[in-house]
């Protein structure tokens, strides 16, 4: 009975961000930088 | 190299650390969960897309401030910050009408340029000239309320008030002046449309 009310739901395999969007996450990632100053902190991005 | 198979957790405490390359792990790791519970809401690629790389930008600023605490399973963090990110999509969306081309629908069918080319300027020119000559047929006293409302845009009050006569009369008269503007028309066979 569970099974019937139950549905898993399927991935769509097909359904992937593009690969340019994982690279831009990457090099976002590497060129965000985070400088302390005093108390506050300063996000800095080095292209 | 570092493992594939280490936790989350443990992925998140070295990113924070510096290793940039568990970040990658973190997003090959839950991009396609992520992107079809998006997708699952937006039923669009390309918004999909933006939902997506917004939520992982919140990520990466997150975890980089020190700002991330740790208090359940990180992908349920991250897509709590996707529904959240997909909710401001409706609301702004919501806000903006927005119109989809299809096949029965072009959207351009509803976007028009307004400005005139050289061709139509000079026809309505043209126009505006015939009109010009038409309304110098009419009597004064009808020419008068009609210039005054049509060229001056004086409400029929202050033409009343302007004219030394009731509304009721400039009514009458721009009534008249519009009937015979119609019948000279006729009468003249002249076309005042492109």
């Amino acid at each position: 009975m569970q099974k019937n009310y139950s549905k898993k739901k399927l991935l769509i395999s097909s359904l992937q961000p593009k690969s340019e969007t994982i690279n831009f996450l990457i090099n976002y990632s590497k060129s965000l930088g985070i400088v302390k100053l005093n108390s506050k902190k300063i996000e800095i991005n080095l292209n | 190299m570092i493992n594939n198979k280490l936790s989350d957790s443990q992925l998140i405490s070295d990113y924070i650390k510096g290793n940039e390359y568990c970040l990658e792990i973190l997003i090959k790791r839950h991009k396609q969960k992520l992107y079809n519970f998006i997708y699952s809401k937006i039923q669009d690629r390309d918004l999909t897309e933006d939902v997506f790389q917004d939520t992982f930008i919140k990520v990466i600023r997150t975890l980089k401030l020190g700002n991330y605490n740790e208090e359940g399973k990180f992908v349920s963090w991250v897509m709590r910050i996707a529904h959240n990110l997909v909710i401001d999509h409706f609301r702004k969306n919501k806000r903006l009408q927005k119109f989809q081309s299809s096949e029965n629908f072009d959207i351009f069918s509803v976007l028009r340029d307004n400005t005139l080319g050289a061709e139509d300027t000079l026809i309505k020119n043209q126009i505006d000239n015939d009109v010009r000559d038409l309304i110098e047929l009419l009597p004064n006293d009808q020419k008068e309320v009609l210039i005054y409302r049509f060229y001056n845009d004086l409400s029929f009050k202050e033409i009343s008030y302007k004219t030394g006569v009731s509304i009721n009369t400039s009514l009458g008269r721009m009534r008249y002046a519009l009937i015979n503007l119609r019948s000279i028309i006729s009468k003249k066979n002249i076309s005042l449309t492109k």
